[in-house]
Protein backbone atom coordinates (compact mmCIF):
# COMPACT_ATOMS: atom_id res chain seq x y z
CA UNK A 1 0.00 0.00 0.00
CA UNK A 2 1.48 3.31 -0.94
CA UNK A 3 1.66 6.51 0.98
CA UNK A 4 -0.94 8.31 -1.07
CA UNK A 5 -3.61 5.77 -0.19
CA UNK A 6 -2.51 5.77 3.40
CA UNK A 7 -2.82 9.54 3.63
CA UNK A 8 -6.15 9.55 1.84
CA UNK A 9 -7.52 6.97 4.28
CA UNK A 10 -6.16 8.94 7.19
CA UNK A 11 -7.78 12.09 5.90
CA UNK A 12 -11.13 10.33 5.47
CA UNK A 13 -10.80 8.83 8.92
CA UNK A 14 -10.04 12.11 10.59
CA UNK A 15 -12.90 13.80 8.76
CA UNK A 16 -15.50 11.30 9.94
CA UNK A 17 -13.71 11.23 13.30
CA UNK A 18 -14.26 14.96 13.65
CA UNK A 19 -17.96 14.41 13.12
CA UNK A 20 -18.03 11.63 15.73
CA UNK A 21 -16.22 14.05 18.00
CA UNK A 22 -19.07 16.54 17.79
CA UNK A 23 -21.57 13.81 18.58
CA UNK A 24 -19.50 12.48 21.47
CA UNK A 25 -19.24 15.95 22.99
CA UNK A 26 -23.01 16.41 22.69
CA UNK A 27 -23.64 13.04 24.34
CA UNK A 28 -21.24 13.86 27.17
CA UNK A 29 -22.89 17.21 27.86
CA UNK A 30 -26.38 15.68 27.88
CA UNK A 31 -25.25 12.75 30.03
CA UNK A 32 -23.30 14.77 32.57
CA UNK A 33 -26.19 17.15 33.20
CA UNK A 34 -29.16 14.77 32.98
CA UNK A 35 -27.69 11.24 33.37
CA UNK A 36 -29.54 10.31 30.19
CA UNK A 37 -27.66 8.64 27.33
CA UNK A 38 -29.13 10.48 24.39
CA UNK A 39 -29.24 7.61 21.89
CA UNK A 40 -31.81 9.41 19.67
CA UNK A 41 -29.12 12.01 18.97
CA UNK A 42 -28.14 9.77 16.05
CA UNK A 43 -31.64 9.95 14.63
CA UNK A 44 -31.42 13.72 14.71
CA UNK A 45 -28.33 13.41 12.48
CA UNK A 46 -30.60 11.83 9.85
CA UNK A 47 -33.33 14.37 10.56
CA UNK A 48 -30.99 17.26 9.78
CA UNK A 49 -29.69 15.79 6.52
CA UNK A 50 -33.15 14.72 5.37
CA UNK A 51 -34.68 18.09 6.26
CA UNK A 52 -32.10 19.94 4.22
CA UNK A 53 -32.33 17.51 1.28
CA UNK A 54 -36.06 17.81 1.29
CA UNK A 55 -35.95 21.59 1.25
CA UNK A 56 -33.44 21.54 -1.60
CA UNK A 57 -35.82 19.22 -3.46
CA UNK A 58 -38.61 21.78 -2.86
CA UNK A 59 -40.58 19.48 -0.54
CA UNK A 60 -41.82 20.75 2.80
CA UNK A 61 -39.84 18.77 5.41
CA UNK A 62 -42.10 16.77 7.76
CA UNK A 63 -39.85 17.69 10.67
CA UNK A 64 -41.30 21.18 10.76
CA UNK A 65 -44.75 19.70 11.48
CA UNK A 66 -43.22 17.48 14.16
CA UNK A 67 -41.66 20.55 15.74
CA UNK A 68 -44.92 22.46 15.54
CA UNK A 69 -46.91 19.66 17.16
CA UNK A 70 -44.44 19.34 20.03
CA UNK A 71 -44.44 23.10 20.52
CA UNK A 72 -48.24 23.21 20.47
CA UNK A 73 -48.39 20.50 23.14
CA UNK A 74 -45.80 22.30 25.26
CA UNK A 75 -47.65 25.58 24.81
CA UNK A 76 -50.96 24.04 25.88
CA UNK A 77 -49.38 22.52 28.99
CA UNK A 78 -47.65 25.78 29.93
CA UNK A 79 -50.76 27.87 29.43
CA UNK A 80 -52.78 25.42 31.50
CA UNK A 81 -50.34 26.17 34.31
CA UNK A 82 -50.73 29.88 33.78
CA UNK A 83 -47.30 30.50 32.26
CA UNK A 84 -48.18 33.12 29.71
CA UNK A 85 -44.59 33.91 28.68
CA UNK A 86 -44.40 30.43 27.13
CA UNK A 87 -46.08 32.02 24.09
CA UNK A 88 -42.71 33.31 22.89
CA UNK A 89 -40.65 30.08 22.79
CA UNK A 90 -43.54 27.70 22.01
CA UNK A 91 -45.78 29.92 19.91
CA UNK A 92 -44.00 32.79 18.26
CA UNK A 93 -40.61 31.17 17.63
CA UNK A 94 -41.93 28.03 15.92
CA UNK A 95 -44.41 30.15 13.93
CA UNK A 96 -41.58 32.27 12.55
CA UNK A 97 -39.47 29.19 11.82
CA UNK A 98 -42.42 27.50 10.07
CA UNK A 99 -43.16 30.49 7.86
CA UNK A 100 -39.47 30.84 6.97
CA UNK A 101 -39.22 27.14 6.16
CA UNK A 102 -42.34 27.16 4.00
CA UNK A 103 -41.15 30.25 2.17
CA UNK A 104 -37.64 28.87 1.68
CA UNK A 105 -39.07 25.62 0.31
CA UNK A 106 -41.64 27.30 -1.90
CA UNK A 107 -39.27 29.82 -3.47
CA UNK A 108 -36.11 27.71 -3.44
CA UNK A 109 -33.88 29.59 -1.05
CA UNK A 110 -30.09 29.28 -1.35
CA UNK A 111 -28.73 26.11 0.25
CA UNK A 112 -27.05 28.08 3.04
CA UNK A 113 -30.40 29.54 4.13
CA UNK A 114 -32.07 26.14 4.07
CA UNK A 115 -29.14 24.71 6.03
CA UNK A 116 -29.60 27.33 8.75
CA UNK A 117 -33.33 26.60 8.91
CA UNK A 118 -32.67 22.85 9.13
CA UNK A 119 -30.23 23.50 11.98
CA UNK A 120 -32.89 25.54 13.74
CA UNK A 121 -35.60 22.90 13.37
CA UNK A 122 -33.48 19.97 14.50
CA UNK A 123 -31.82 21.86 17.36
CA UNK A 124 -35.21 22.91 18.72
CA UNK A 125 -36.35 19.28 18.73
CA UNK A 126 -33.72 18.33 21.35
CA UNK A 127 -35.08 20.26 24.34
CA UNK A 128 -38.65 19.36 23.36
CA UNK A 129 -37.83 15.66 23.32
CA UNK A 130 -36.24 16.14 26.73
CA UNK A 131 -39.31 18.00 27.91
CA UNK A 132 -41.71 15.22 26.96
CA UNK A 133 -39.68 12.01 27.22
CA UNK A 134 -37.22 12.54 30.05
CA UNK A 135 -38.40 15.36 32.33
CA UNK A 136 -41.54 13.58 33.58
CA UNK A 137 -39.31 10.83 34.99
CA UNK A 138 -37.60 13.17 37.41
CA UNK A 139 -34.68 11.61 39.22
CA UNK A 140 -34.81 8.27 37.45
CA UNK A 141 -31.94 5.77 37.31
CA UNK A 142 -29.46 5.77 34.45
CA UNK A 143 -30.99 2.50 33.27
CA UNK A 144 -34.56 3.85 33.20
CA UNK A 145 -33.39 6.87 31.23
CA UNK A 146 -31.53 4.60 28.81
CA UNK A 147 -34.69 2.58 28.21
CA UNK A 148 -36.55 5.82 27.46
CA UNK A 149 -33.77 6.69 25.01
CA UNK A 150 -34.18 3.39 23.18
CA UNK A 151 -37.95 3.82 22.98
CA UNK A 152 -37.55 7.36 21.73
CA UNK A 153 -35.10 6.14 19.10
CA UNK A 154 -37.66 3.72 17.68
CA UNK A 155 -40.33 6.40 17.66
CA UNK A 156 -38.01 8.79 15.82
CA UNK A 157 -36.96 6.35 13.11
CA UNK A 158 -40.65 5.64 12.58
CA UNK A 159 -41.32 9.33 12.19
CA UNK A 160 -38.33 9.75 9.87
CA UNK A 161 -39.52 6.89 7.68
CA UNK A 162 -43.02 8.36 7.55
CA UNK A 163 -41.82 11.89 6.77
CA UNK A 164 -39.00 11.18 4.35
CA UNK A 165 -39.41 7.65 3.03
CA UNK A 166 -36.72 4.98 2.92
CA UNK A 167 -34.51 6.48 0.26
CA UNK A 168 -31.02 7.69 1.02
CA UNK A 169 -30.18 11.28 0.19
CA UNK A 170 -27.06 13.31 -0.11
CA UNK A 171 -26.76 17.04 -0.37
CA UNK A 172 -24.54 18.92 -2.79
CA UNK A 173 -20.91 19.37 -1.79
CA UNK A 174 -20.26 22.70 -0.18
CA UNK A 175 -17.10 23.12 -2.19
CA UNK A 176 -15.22 21.25 -4.90
CA UNK A 177 -11.98 22.96 -4.01
CA UNK A 178 -8.98 20.95 -2.96
CA UNK A 179 -5.59 22.00 -1.77
CA UNK A 180 -2.21 20.47 -2.33
CA UNK A 181 -0.06 20.57 0.72
CA UNK A 182 3.25 19.05 -0.31
CA UNK A 183 2.34 15.69 -1.80
CA UNK A 184 -0.97 15.49 0.01
CA UNK A 185 -4.27 16.57 -1.48
CA UNK A 186 -6.69 17.86 1.09
CA UNK A 187 -10.27 18.17 -0.06
CA UNK A 188 -12.09 21.40 0.69
CA UNK A 189 -14.89 19.36 2.22
CA UNK A 190 -12.57 17.73 4.77
CA UNK A 191 -11.03 21.05 5.60
CA UNK A 192 -14.46 22.56 6.11
CA UNK A 193 -15.53 19.73 8.41
CA UNK A 194 -12.34 20.15 10.43
CA UNK A 195 -12.78 23.90 10.72
CA UNK A 196 -16.42 23.64 11.78
CA UNK A 197 -15.52 21.09 14.44
CA UNK A 198 -12.69 23.23 15.74
CA UNK A 199 -14.93 26.28 15.84
CA UNK A 200 -17.67 24.42 17.71
CA UNK A 201 -15.32 22.88 20.23
CA UNK A 202 -13.69 26.27 20.76
CA UNK A 203 -17.04 28.00 21.20
CA UNK A 204 -18.23 25.37 23.66
CA UNK A 205 -15.05 25.62 25.63
CA UNK A 206 -15.33 29.39 25.75
CA UNK A 207 -18.95 29.12 26.89
CA UNK A 208 -18.21 26.65 29.68
CA UNK A 209 -15.01 28.23 30.99
CA UNK A 210 -15.59 31.94 30.44
CA UNK A 211 -19.29 32.58 30.97
CA UNK A 212 -21.21 32.22 34.21
CA UNK A 213 -24.04 30.47 32.36
CA UNK A 214 -21.56 27.91 31.04
CA UNK A 215 -20.19 27.43 34.53
CA UNK A 216 -23.73 27.00 35.81
CA UNK A 217 -24.23 24.18 33.31
CA UNK A 218 -21.02 22.54 34.55
CA UNK A 219 -22.25 23.06 38.09
CA UNK A 220 -25.46 21.22 37.25
CA UNK A 221 -23.32 18.34 36.01
CA UNK A 222 -21.00 18.49 39.01
CA UNK A 223 -23.44 18.54 41.94
CA UNK A 224 -27.20 18.51 41.56
CA UNK A 225 -28.01 19.70 45.05
CA UNK A 226 -25.34 22.38 44.91
CA UNK A 227 -26.71 23.60 41.59
CA UNK A 228 -30.25 23.92 42.96
CA UNK A 229 -28.92 25.78 45.97
CA UNK A 230 -27.30 28.49 43.85
CA UNK A 231 -30.47 28.90 41.84
CA UNK A 232 -29.59 26.88 38.74
CA UNK A 233 -32.89 25.57 37.48
CA UNK A 234 -32.43 21.84 36.80
CA UNK A 235 -35.18 21.83 34.19
CA UNK A 236 -33.54 24.65 32.29
CA UNK A 237 -30.06 23.12 32.51
CA UNK A 238 -31.40 19.78 31.24
CA UNK A 239 -33.06 21.45 28.27
CA UNK A 240 -29.95 23.50 27.53
CA UNK A 241 -27.79 20.38 27.57
CA UNK A 242 -30.18 18.67 25.17
CA UNK A 243 -30.25 21.73 22.94
CA UNK A 244 -26.45 21.61 22.71
CA UNK A 245 -26.54 17.87 21.97
CA UNK A 246 -29.17 18.24 19.27
CA UNK A 247 -27.28 21.18 17.78
CA UNK A 248 -24.18 18.98 17.57
CA UNK A 249 -26.31 16.30 15.90
CA UNK A 250 -27.78 18.76 13.40
CA UNK A 251 -24.37 20.15 12.46
CA UNK A 252 -23.02 16.60 12.08
CA UNK A 253 -25.91 15.66 9.83
CA UNK A 254 -25.29 18.63 7.55
CA UNK A 255 -21.55 17.92 7.48
CA UNK A 256 -21.95 14.24 6.62
CA UNK A 257 -24.70 14.54 4.03
CA UNK A 258 -22.39 15.76 1.24
CA UNK A 259 -19.89 12.93 1.99
CA UNK A 260 -22.10 9.90 2.61
CA UNK A 261 -25.73 9.38 1.65
CA UNK A 262 -28.01 9.30 4.68
CA UNK A 263 -31.37 7.65 5.07
CA UNK A 264 -33.90 7.58 7.88
CA UNK A 265 -32.01 4.94 9.85
CA UNK A 266 -28.32 5.53 9.10
CA UNK A 267 -27.99 8.41 11.54
CA UNK A 268 -28.46 5.95 14.36
CA UNK A 269 -25.34 4.04 13.31
CA UNK A 270 -23.36 7.26 13.13
CA UNK A 271 -24.67 8.25 16.55
CA UNK A 272 -23.55 4.91 17.95
CA UNK A 273 -20.00 5.61 16.79
CA UNK A 274 -20.13 8.92 18.62
CA UNK A 275 -21.32 6.91 21.60
CA UNK A 276 -18.35 4.53 21.30
CA UNK A 277 -16.08 7.58 21.42
CA UNK A 278 -17.92 8.94 24.47
CA UNK A 279 -17.51 5.57 26.19
CA UNK A 280 -13.79 5.65 25.42
CA UNK A 281 -13.86 8.88 27.42
CA UNK A 282 -15.57 7.00 30.25
CA UNK A 283 -18.69 9.14 29.66
CA UNK A 284 -16.82 11.80 31.62
CA UNK A 285 -13.64 12.99 29.92
CA UNK A 286 -13.94 15.35 26.97
CA UNK A 287 -10.31 15.07 25.81
CA UNK A 288 -10.38 11.26 25.93
CA UNK A 289 -13.70 11.19 24.09
CA UNK A 290 -12.26 13.50 21.43
CA UNK A 291 -9.22 11.26 20.99
CA UNK A 292 -11.56 8.28 20.93
CA UNK A 293 -13.65 9.86 18.16
CA UNK A 294 -10.62 10.43 15.94
CA UNK A 295 -9.43 6.86 16.60
CA UNK A 296 -12.86 5.43 15.78
CA UNK A 297 -12.97 7.44 12.56
CA UNK A 298 -9.49 6.35 11.53
CA UNK A 299 -10.01 2.68 12.35
CA UNK A 300 -13.29 2.76 10.47
CA UNK A 301 -11.66 4.25 7.41
CA UNK A 302 -8.80 1.74 7.36
CA UNK A 303 -10.98 -1.26 8.05
CA UNK A 304 -13.32 -0.04 5.31
CA UNK A 305 -10.38 -0.31 2.93
CA UNK A 306 -9.13 -3.73 3.99
CA UNK A 307 -12.24 -5.49 5.16
CA UNK A 308 -15.17 -3.45 4.10
CA UNK A 309 -17.86 -5.86 5.31
CA UNK A 310 -16.36 -6.02 8.77
CA UNK A 311 -16.07 -2.26 9.20
CA UNK A 312 -18.80 -1.90 11.82
CA UNK A 313 -17.89 -5.09 13.62
CA UNK A 314 -14.34 -3.86 14.01
CA UNK A 315 -15.43 -0.42 15.25
CA UNK A 316 -18.00 -1.71 17.75
CA UNK A 317 -15.60 -4.41 18.96
CA UNK A 318 -13.47 -1.54 20.20
CA UNK A 319 -15.99 -1.24 23.01
CA UNK A 320 -14.98 -4.55 24.53
CA UNK A 321 -11.39 -3.72 25.53
CA UNK A 322 -12.50 -0.22 26.50
CA UNK A 323 -15.26 -1.50 28.77
CA UNK A 324 -12.93 -4.07 30.34
CA UNK A 325 -10.40 -1.33 30.95
CA UNK A 326 -13.01 1.00 32.45
CA UNK A 327 -14.50 -1.66 34.67
CA UNK A 328 -11.06 -2.50 36.00
CA UNK A 329 -10.04 1.07 36.67
CA UNK A 330 -13.24 2.89 37.59
CA UNK A 331 -15.84 0.57 39.03
CA UNK A 332 -19.53 1.05 38.37
CA UNK A 333 -20.29 4.48 36.86
CA UNK A 334 -23.65 4.55 38.67
CA UNK A 335 -21.79 4.63 41.96
CA UNK A 336 -19.99 7.74 40.88
CA UNK A 337 -23.20 9.54 39.90
CA UNK B 1 -40.00 41.74 62.29
CA UNK B 2 -40.44 38.07 61.36
CA UNK B 3 -38.30 37.14 58.41
CA UNK B 4 -39.01 33.45 58.06
CA UNK B 5 -42.07 31.75 59.38
CA UNK B 6 -42.72 28.02 59.23
CA UNK B 7 -46.12 26.82 60.31
CA UNK B 8 -47.26 23.27 60.83
CA UNK B 9 -44.69 21.91 58.39
CA UNK B 10 -44.79 18.22 57.56
CA UNK B 11 -42.43 16.55 55.14
CA UNK B 12 -40.66 13.27 54.49
CA UNK B 13 -39.37 10.90 51.87
CA UNK B 14 -42.00 9.09 49.84
CA UNK B 15 -44.49 7.56 52.25
CA UNK B 16 -42.27 7.99 55.31
CA UNK B 17 -43.19 11.21 57.05
CA UNK B 18 -40.26 12.55 59.04
CA UNK B 19 -41.51 15.96 60.18
CA UNK B 20 -44.89 16.13 61.86
CA UNK B 21 -46.18 19.67 62.04
CA UNK B 22 -43.15 21.76 62.92
CA UNK B 23 -43.56 25.49 63.51
CA UNK B 24 -40.81 28.01 64.02
CA UNK B 25 -39.86 31.54 63.12
CA UNK B 26 -36.75 33.62 62.61
CA UNK B 27 -36.78 37.36 63.16
CA UNK B 28 -34.52 39.91 61.51
CA UNK B 29 -30.93 39.99 62.78
CA UNK B 30 -31.56 36.91 64.86
CA UNK B 31 -29.63 33.67 65.18
CA UNK B 32 -31.97 30.78 65.79
CA UNK B 33 -30.55 27.39 66.74
CA UNK B 34 -32.08 23.98 66.19
CA UNK B 35 -30.65 21.15 68.27
CA UNK B 36 -31.70 17.55 68.51
CA UNK B 37 -30.41 13.99 68.35
CA UNK B 38 -29.29 12.24 65.18
CA UNK B 39 -32.21 11.37 62.97
CA UNK B 40 -34.55 13.87 64.62
CA UNK B 41 -35.21 15.46 61.22
CA UNK B 42 -33.06 18.59 61.42
CA UNK B 43 -31.65 18.21 57.92
CA UNK B 44 -35.09 17.29 56.62
CA UNK B 45 -36.44 20.48 58.21
CA UNK B 46 -33.80 22.59 56.48
CA UNK B 47 -34.44 20.94 53.11
CA UNK B 48 -38.21 21.16 53.40
CA UNK B 49 -38.00 24.81 54.42
CA UNK B 50 -35.74 25.48 51.47
CA UNK B 51 -38.27 23.87 49.12
CA UNK B 52 -36.09 20.90 48.20
CA UNK B 53 -38.66 18.37 49.44
CA UNK B 54 -42.40 18.06 48.96
CA UNK B 55 -44.10 19.50 52.03
CA UNK B 56 -47.40 20.48 53.58
CA UNK B 57 -47.89 23.43 55.85
CA UNK B 58 -46.96 27.04 55.41
CA UNK B 59 -43.53 28.51 54.78
CA UNK B 60 -43.32 32.23 54.26
CA UNK B 61 -40.41 34.56 53.85
CA UNK B 62 -40.82 38.31 54.36
CA UNK B 63 -44.57 37.81 54.47
CA UNK B 64 -44.69 36.09 51.10
CA UNK B 65 -45.58 32.49 50.60
CA UNK B 66 -42.33 30.69 49.78
CA UNK B 67 -41.74 28.77 46.56
CA UNK B 68 -39.12 26.21 45.54
CA UNK B 69 -35.37 26.41 46.09
CA UNK B 70 -34.96 28.73 43.10
CA UNK B 71 -37.50 31.13 44.56
CA UNK B 72 -35.78 31.07 47.95
CA UNK B 73 -32.36 31.84 46.46
CA UNK B 74 -33.76 34.68 44.36
CA UNK B 75 -35.35 36.17 47.47
CA UNK B 76 -32.21 35.94 49.58
CA UNK B 77 -32.44 32.64 51.44
CA UNK B 78 -29.34 30.48 51.07
CA UNK B 79 -28.72 27.02 52.50
CA UNK B 80 -25.31 25.57 53.31
CA UNK B 81 -26.21 21.88 53.39
CA UNK B 82 -24.75 19.25 55.67
CA UNK B 83 -22.93 17.68 52.70
CA UNK B 84 -21.66 21.13 51.54
CA UNK B 85 -22.56 20.23 47.94
CA UNK B 86 -19.50 21.95 46.49
CA UNK B 87 -18.65 21.69 42.81
CA UNK B 88 -15.62 19.54 43.48
CA UNK B 89 -14.31 19.46 39.91
CA UNK B 90 -14.35 23.25 39.64
CA UNK B 91 -11.96 25.80 41.10
CA UNK B 92 -12.48 27.66 44.36
CA UNK B 93 -12.95 30.85 42.39
CA UNK B 94 -15.58 29.30 40.13
CA UNK B 95 -17.46 27.93 43.13
CA UNK B 96 -17.57 31.41 44.59
CA UNK B 97 -18.69 33.02 41.34
CA UNK B 98 -21.48 30.48 41.08
CA UNK B 99 -22.66 31.44 44.56
CA UNK B 100 -23.71 34.72 42.96
CA UNK B 101 -25.44 33.04 40.01
CA UNK B 102 -28.98 33.96 41.04
CA UNK B 103 -27.97 37.59 41.61
CA UNK B 104 -26.10 37.62 38.30
CA UNK B 105 -29.27 36.52 36.54
CA UNK B 106 -31.05 39.41 38.21
CA UNK B 107 -28.51 41.83 36.81
CA UNK B 108 -25.88 42.10 39.56
CA UNK B 109 -22.37 42.62 38.17
CA UNK B 110 -20.44 43.09 41.41
CA UNK B 111 -18.93 39.61 41.52
CA UNK B 112 -15.27 40.70 41.87
CA UNK B 113 -16.12 43.02 44.78
CA UNK B 114 -18.18 40.34 46.53
CA UNK B 115 -15.38 37.87 46.05
CA UNK B 116 -12.87 40.29 47.54
CA UNK B 117 -15.11 40.56 50.61
CA UNK B 118 -15.25 36.79 50.96
CA UNK B 119 -11.46 36.60 50.63
CA UNK B 120 -11.19 39.15 53.41
CA UNK B 121 -13.21 36.90 55.68
CA UNK B 122 -11.45 33.71 54.54
CA UNK B 123 -7.91 34.64 53.41
CA UNK B 124 -7.17 30.93 53.06
CA UNK B 125 -9.58 30.74 50.12
CA UNK B 126 -7.70 33.52 48.33
CA UNK B 127 -4.51 31.48 48.53
CA UNK B 128 -6.29 28.51 47.00
CA UNK B 129 -8.42 30.32 44.46
CA UNK B 130 -7.20 28.32 41.46
CA UNK B 131 -7.20 24.98 43.24
CA UNK B 132 -10.06 22.60 42.53
CA UNK B 133 -12.61 22.44 45.36
CA UNK B 134 -12.28 18.67 45.58
CA UNK B 135 -8.70 18.97 46.81
CA UNK B 136 -9.49 21.23 49.78
CA UNK B 137 -9.23 20.11 53.40
CA UNK B 138 -12.40 19.71 55.47
CA UNK B 139 -12.03 23.12 57.08
CA UNK B 140 -11.33 24.81 53.77
CA UNK B 141 -14.36 23.13 52.24
CA UNK B 142 -16.58 24.53 54.94
CA UNK B 143 -15.07 27.97 54.41
CA UNK B 144 -15.76 27.64 50.71
CA UNK B 145 -19.33 26.51 51.38
CA UNK B 146 -19.89 29.54 53.61
CA UNK B 147 -18.11 31.81 51.16
CA UNK B 148 -20.22 30.55 48.27
CA UNK B 149 -23.35 31.23 50.33
CA UNK B 150 -22.17 34.76 51.18
CA UNK B 151 -21.64 35.47 47.47
CA UNK B 152 -25.42 35.28 47.17
CA UNK B 153 -25.76 38.23 49.58
CA UNK B 154 -28.38 36.38 51.67
CA UNK B 155 -30.83 37.97 54.05
CA UNK B 156 -31.28 34.62 55.74
CA UNK B 157 -28.68 31.90 55.93
CA UNK B 158 -29.60 28.30 56.74
CA UNK B 159 -26.58 26.47 58.12
CA UNK B 160 -26.77 22.70 58.56
CA UNK B 161 -24.07 21.58 61.00
CA UNK B 162 -21.36 24.05 60.04
CA UNK B 163 -18.96 22.51 62.57
CA UNK B 164 -19.38 18.91 61.37
CA UNK B 165 -16.05 17.08 61.30
CA UNK B 166 -13.89 20.12 61.99
CA UNK B 167 -11.09 20.62 64.49
CA UNK B 168 -11.96 22.80 67.53
CA UNK B 169 -9.84 25.70 66.34
CA UNK B 170 -11.58 25.81 62.97
CA UNK B 171 -14.96 25.45 64.67
CA UNK B 172 -14.13 28.55 66.71
CA UNK B 173 -13.20 30.39 63.50
CA UNK B 174 -16.44 29.37 61.82
CA UNK B 175 -18.53 30.46 64.79
CA UNK B 176 -16.70 33.78 64.86
CA UNK B 177 -17.61 34.27 61.20
CA UNK B 178 -21.25 33.39 61.94
CA UNK B 179 -21.23 36.11 64.60
CA UNK B 180 -19.80 38.61 62.12
CA UNK B 181 -22.51 37.75 59.63
CA UNK B 182 -25.19 38.51 62.17
CA UNK B 183 -23.53 41.84 62.90
CA UNK B 184 -23.74 42.59 59.20
CA UNK B 185 -27.47 42.08 59.31
CA UNK B 186 -27.80 38.50 58.11
CA UNK B 187 -30.26 36.34 60.02
CA UNK B 188 -29.23 32.76 60.62
CA UNK B 189 -31.05 29.50 61.18
CA UNK B 190 -28.45 27.16 62.59
CA UNK B 191 -28.60 23.39 63.02
CA UNK B 192 -25.89 22.19 65.35
CA UNK B 193 -24.72 18.99 66.93
CA UNK B 194 -22.52 21.13 69.14
CA UNK B 195 -25.41 22.35 71.31
CA UNK B 196 -23.26 24.24 73.76
CA UNK B 197 -21.69 26.47 71.13
CA UNK B 198 -25.00 26.89 69.34
CA UNK B 199 -26.96 27.91 72.42
CA UNK B 200 -24.21 30.28 73.45
CA UNK B 201 -24.28 32.06 70.15
CA UNK B 202 -27.97 32.00 69.29
CA UNK B 203 -30.80 34.21 70.51
CA UNK B 204 -33.51 31.62 70.36
CA UNK B 205 -33.53 27.84 70.22
CA UNK B 206 -35.70 24.91 69.25
CA UNK B 207 -35.20 21.33 70.39
CA UNK B 208 -36.33 18.92 67.69
CA UNK B 209 -37.09 15.33 68.68
CA UNK B 210 -38.59 12.67 66.41
CA UNK B 211 -39.84 15.22 63.94
CA UNK B 212 -41.55 17.46 66.49
CA UNK B 213 -40.54 20.56 68.37
CA UNK B 214 -40.10 19.25 71.91
CA UNK B 215 -39.09 22.52 73.47
CA UNK B 216 -38.33 26.07 72.48
CA UNK B 217 -37.38 29.30 74.13
CA UNK B 218 -34.73 31.94 74.35
CA UNK B 219 -31.29 30.39 74.57
CA UNK B 220 -30.63 31.82 77.99
CA UNK B 221 -33.63 29.90 79.31
CA UNK B 222 -32.97 26.72 77.30
CA UNK B 223 -29.41 26.56 78.58
CA UNK B 224 -30.82 26.41 82.11
CA UNK B 225 -33.37 23.70 81.28
CA UNK B 226 -32.60 20.41 83.03
CA UNK B 227 -33.60 18.22 80.09
CA UNK B 228 -31.50 20.22 77.68
CA UNK B 229 -28.56 20.14 80.03
CA UNK B 230 -28.78 16.40 80.50
CA UNK B 231 -29.35 15.43 76.91
CA UNK B 232 -27.51 18.01 74.88
CA UNK B 233 -25.01 19.78 77.06
CA UNK B 234 -23.80 16.47 78.42
CA UNK B 235 -23.28 17.37 82.05
CA UNK B 236 -25.42 17.03 85.11
CA UNK B 237 -26.22 20.22 86.90
CA UNK B 238 -24.90 20.24 90.38
CA UNK B 239 -27.19 21.61 92.97
N1 LIG C 1 -33.17 10.64 51.48
C1 LIG C 1 -33.83 10.00 52.48
N2 LIG C 1 -34.67 9.00 52.19
C2 LIG C 1 -35.36 8.36 53.17
N3 LIG C 1 -35.25 8.65 54.46
C3 LIG C 1 -34.41 9.64 54.82
C4 LIG C 1 -33.66 10.36 53.84
N4 LIG C 1 -32.92 11.28 54.49
C5 LIG C 1 -33.20 11.13 55.80
N5 LIG C 1 -34.09 10.15 56.00
C6 LIG C 1 -34.64 9.74 57.30
O1 LIG C 1 -35.25 10.84 57.91
C7 LIG C 1 -34.99 10.87 59.28
C8 LIG C 1 -34.42 12.23 59.66
O2 LIG C 1 -33.18 12.44 59.00
P1 LIG C 1 -32.40 13.80 59.04
O3 LIG C 1 -31.25 13.67 58.15
O4 LIG C 1 -33.33 14.90 58.81
O5 LIG C 1 -31.92 13.82 60.57
P2 LIG C 1 -30.95 14.84 61.28
O6 LIG C 1 -31.69 15.35 62.45
O7 LIG C 1 -30.42 15.82 60.33
O8 LIG C 1 -29.79 13.86 61.78
P3 LIG C 1 -28.22 14.15 61.91
O9 LIG C 1 -28.04 14.82 63.21
O10 LIG C 1 -27.63 12.78 61.91
O11 LIG C 1 -27.78 14.96 60.75
C9 LIG C 1 -34.02 9.73 59.56
O12 LIG C 1 -34.76 8.68 60.15
C10 LIG C 1 -33.52 9.32 58.22
O13 LIG C 1 -33.30 7.94 58.15
MG1 LIG D 1 -28.58 16.31 59.61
Amino acid sequence: MDNAILLALLQDGLTTGAIYLLLAVGLLIAFSVTRAIFIPQGDLVSFAALTLASMIGRHIPGTIWLLDSLCAAALALSLARGRLNAVIPYGLAPAVLTIATLAATRYGAPTAVSAVLSLGIVTALGPLLYRFAYEPLGEASVLALLIVSMALHFVLIGIALYCFGAEGVSTPALTDASFDIGSVTVSGQSLFVGLVCLAMVGALRWFSVRTLYGKALRAAASDRLGARLIGVDHVLSGRTAFALASFAAAVSGLLIAPITPLSYDTGFEIGLKGFVAAVIGGLASYPLAAAGALIVGTIESFSGFWASEYRNIIVFSLLIPVLIWLSLTRGNPEDRA
Amino acid sequence: MTLLSVENLSAGYGKAEVLHGVSLSVAERQIVAIVGPNGAGKTTLMHATMGLLPRTGLVSFMDRSAGDAGWMVRHGVVLVPETRALFTDMSVEENLQLGAFARYRQGARDLPESMAEVFEIFPRLAERRRQSAGTLSGGERQMLALGRALMGKPKLLLLDEPSLGLAPKIVADIFRVIGTMRDRGISILLVEQNARAALQMADYGYVLEMGRVALHGSCAILAEDDRVIETYLGRKRHA
